[in-house]
């Protein structure tokens, strides 16, 4: 509960994740006592199982796709830090005016980084192509059995053929960009964390 | 030291003699004797008053600590982690891409945008944040500190001063409160179980019910102060009659006790063995509950036939149905079971609420035995809560149990000011069905269909 998940993470834990991320102390803290509630087998880490639970989670059509995002390359559980990293992609970049510092590289949440986090959802196999296999294997996850496999083929032809400039019948991660130049990312893929 | 030992040994005894014996008259007179009338002499408001007042100070106390030393206090935001955008499915795929590609929208074909999946994305993302419903399964968190251990996320804080005051209380508790509890609750259970079977003895009639109604809420009353329940009943003019259905929102086992010690209830569950048998057996003796074997739960037939038989008979008692079927932690109302509300009879509904600054009445039961519960229940400062009893209600025309269930759900979160949940409280140990995900991409593909007009 409360009492054990607060005292586990040490003041100089809180600074790096802070640093890395850009949320606040008390934002911090509050998503640590998350992460404790959601980790059934108190043992630090989430397993896919522990983001199964979540039945608003469990009914999404993409969630699946969600949960890996969560996990690096291969492993089954994601700490806290690599918690907070994925969710540093939501934070809206308004926050980021605060504490401008040139230094440390591209913000987390950055729309270049947040498009990234939305063009991983569709390339599983992550060789920086969304292949037609792989538009599809999302289409389905989002339609169910309500579209025929035909319409959904054709669907996913006009997507590629409306994006592809470079003629190699997929989406690199470039051509995803400029499909979504005029939409605004930032506000849709941002979640607004409260201080 | 045979000759030393024997006048120490009779004085002692003397000694432990009276003092017992003045404490169980002072248990009598203060407790028990009340607890048979029904009346109250205001201890245990009073000390509800001083309770809160020290909890004040602690909470100050703790903060000022913090302050000194430059720390940042853990604050549960009652207001949850993240704002939700309420907007819809559709209203948001709209947006995207009016703004977005640029096309013309209402062509003749399935306008797909690669950006549609935003939206399943950050609703994901979000529901990993903060999420309705895997949060009713844990106690709530407090804003300020009520010198109990179990509720406190800012140990480091604590100065010498405030230990000292803790380290009192807890001895308040485990050495005062607690054994003056357990000795009450054994007083109440063994007094319940002796006086229902001397009853069962008696010939069906009125003086028969007249008895069992007095012992009952005789016995619910001391296990009411075995728990320093402070209970206060509103609108006890709505209170359930009989050949009707009690429903109420359930947060732990203490439930029925709050509700029977204000009027008399036919209890519904199952049948068990050991102490709880014993219980349940003699309580039948005295009037008639509704005890059902672990096989006969399943068969939803046989539950409502008996259900429906109990109400029609006009003499017997109210039943006392919880339809959420499951502990939730009085944040809120989860789904009702469409059971009790296929019954043709009236619906009474209550609201109860609990106060959580004086103990946690949650009963997590993947966290704590039914024992351990207890003794945690007995060993905090008090159960104080709320009693609504809500205008009878029956099902409407054209109405199925279904709607009649949220309808009654609906009043029941209002008065209590809980929030109301479509959600199933089964989902504390089941999985969520495939229903709800079909549902969503329903939704989806009909989104994609309304731009589709070649067939």
């Amino acid at each position: 509960m409360g009492s054990r998940a607060s005292s586990l993470l040490r003041e100089e834990d809180i600074e790096e994740i802070k640093k890395e991320t850009g949320f606040s102390h008390s934002q911090i803290t509050r998503l640590y006592s998350r992460f404790h509630s959601l980790d059934k087998g108190e043992n630090g880490a989430l397993s896919r199982e522990d983001f199964q639970r979540i039945p608003e989670l469990a009914i999404n059509p993409l969630g699946d796709r969600i949960i890996n995002a969560f996990f690096p390359e291969g492993e089954d559980q994601v700490n806290f830090r690599g918690f907070m990293r994925t969710l540093a992609h939501f934070r809206p970049v308004e926050d980021n005016e605060k504490n401008k510092d040139p230094n440390s590289g591209e913000p987390l949440n950055s729309r270049n980084n947040k498009l990234l986090f939305a063009f991983r959802l569709y390339d599983l196999d992550r060789d920086d192509k969304i292949s037609r296999d792989e538009l599809l294997q999302v289409l389905r996850m989002m339609v169910g059995v309500n579209i025929s496999d035909e319409q959904l083929g054709s669907i996913a032809d006009r997507t590629i053929q409306e994006a592809d400039t470079n003629g190699d019948m997929s989406i690199s991660f470039s051509e995803f960009i400029k499909v979504l130049e005029k939409v605004d990312v930032e506000q849709k893929m941002s979640i607004r964390f409260l201080h | 030291m045979g000759l030393l030992e024997s006048p120490f040994n009779s004085l002692l005894c003397m000694l432990l003699g009276i003092s017992f014996t003045v404490w169980f008259t002072l248990l009598l007179v203060f407790i028990v004797v009340p607890a048979i009338f029904g009346l109250s002499f205001g201890i245990r408001t009073l000390y509800m008053k001083v309770l809160l007042k020290v909890f004040e100070w602690a909470t100050l106390r703790i903060e000022r600590g913090a302050k000194e030393k430059k720390h940042l206090l853990y604050k549960p935001n009652t207001n949850g982690i993240i704002a939700k955008k309420p907007t819809s499915l559709e209203e948001e795929l709209k947006e995207i891409r009016r703004n977005g590609s640029g096309r013309d929208l209402d062509g003749s074909s399935p306008t797909f945008a690669v950006s549609d999946i935003f939206y399943f994305c950050r609703r994901g993302v979000e529901s990993i944040v903060d999420d309705e419903v895997t949060k009713r399964f844990t106690a709530e968190e407090l804003e300020s500190w009520n010198l109990l251990t179990r509720s406190n996320y800012n140990f480091q804080h604590i100065s010498a001063r405030l230990t000292a005051l803790w380290g009192l209380g807890l001895l308040i508790r485990y050495c005062c409160l607690l054994p003056l509890r357990l000795t009450l609750a054994i007083t109440g259970v063994t007094l319940l179980v002796v006086f229902t079977t001397i009853i069962g003895f008696l010939p069906n009639g009125r003086m028969k019910n007249f008895l069992s109604e007095k012992v009952h809420l005789m016995c619910y009353r001391i296990c009411v102060r075995a728990l320093t329940a402070i209970i206060t009943y509103h609108h006890s003019e709505n209170k359930p009659k009989n050949g009707g259905i009690c429903v109420a929102n359930h947060t732990s086992p203490i439930d029925v006790i709050i509700l029977a010690s204000d009027g008399c209830y036919a209890m519904v569950g199952q049948t068990h063995g050991g102490l709880m048998g014993i219980i349940q057996r003699s309580m039948v003796k005295a009037c008639p509950h509704i005890w059902f074997e672990r096989s006969e739960i399943k068969d939803r037939h046989l539950v409502a036939k008996r259900l429906s038989d109990h109400v029609e008979d006009k003499n017997k008692l109210p039943i006392l149905i919880f339809p959420e079927g499951t502990c939730i932690n009085n944040t809120s109302v989860m789904m009702f079971k469409k059971g009790s509300f296929e019954i043709a009879s009236t619906i009474y509904p209550v609201a109860i609420k609990y106060d959580p600054r004086f103990g946690e009445a949650f009963w997590n039961s993947s966290k704590f035995g039914m024992v351990s519960y207890l003794l945690r229940m007995m060993s905090s400062w008090a159960i104080v809560c709320s009693v609504w009893y809500l205008p009878p209600m029956s099902r409407q025309e054209g109405e199925d149990a279904v709607q009649f269930a949220n309808r009654v759900k609906a009043a029941i979160a209002r008065q209590g000011g809980l929030v109301d949940l479509l959600w199933d409280g089964g989902l504390k140990r089941s999985k969520v069905k495939d229903t709800f995900k079909e549902e969503q991409q329903k939704l989806y593909s009909k989104i994609l269909w309304d731009h589709n007009s070649s067939p």
